[in-house]
């Protein structure tokens, strides 16, 4: 699970900067700050679950209630 | 080996974060904090061991639970707050890094307290 949630991540990063990059060259710099907004969207997706885990685990292991 | 496992994981962060730092501060913040859950939840397993040891010696020594569970609470806190303020300075943010960390310890005083207190009432009645 770990590794390939940080190889997403980047992907996911790399391919909005790309698409950013290419649509502003085509003019359509809007369309590529919306993919720039959808992308961190995603990512911010995957990581909050991840997050969730951490403080679900850190509460059960030092009884933080 | 889980170091050598932990370790690769944080050089291949890093230089993915290095890549998306210039153009994607946003998802590099993102790609850290990952990162640094991840590592967290590899050592999972062995801080829980190590937690049994304690509460067992401390067991054995015959010390109250309540003061225990307020260390183990407090490391706990600390962590959290670590976590998240060393995050927000990632981020150039150390305003706000700041404001965590008042949190945190504003909370660590808090369940610090009944100890606090206990401690004192016992000085009390040491003082005739």
């Amino acid at each position: 699970m770990d590794v390939d949630l940080i190889f997403k991540i980047a992907g996911v990063g790399i391919l909005v900067s790309v698409l950013h990059t290419v649509l502003r060259q085509a003019g359509k710099e809007e369309q590529g700050h919306l993919i720039t907004l959808v992308g961190v969207v995603i990512v911010l997706a995957m990581v909050i679950q991840v997050v969730r885990d951490l403080f679900e685990s850190i509460k059960v292991m030092f009884n933080l209630y | 080996m889980e170091l050598v496992q932990i370790i690769a994981l944080c050089l291949l962060s890093v230089v993915l974060l290095v890549l998306l730092r210039k153009e994607r501060p946003e998802l590099a913040v993102l790609l850290s904090l990952a990162a640094g859950t991840m590592v967290f939840l590899l050592i999972l397993t062995r801080i829980v061991a190590v937690i049994q040891f304690i509460t067992e010696l401390s067991l054995r020594a015959g010390i109250n639970t309540v003061y225990l569970a307020a260390v183990l609470r407090v490391i706990g806190i600390a962590y959290i707050t670590e976590f998240g303020a060393q995050v927000c300075r990632d981020a150039n943010e150390s305003a706000i890094a700041s404001k965590v960390e008042l949190a945190g310890k504003v909370l660590i005083v808090l369940v610090a307290v009944p100890v606090i207190r206990a401690v004192l009432e016992l000085l009390m009645e040491l003082i005739p």
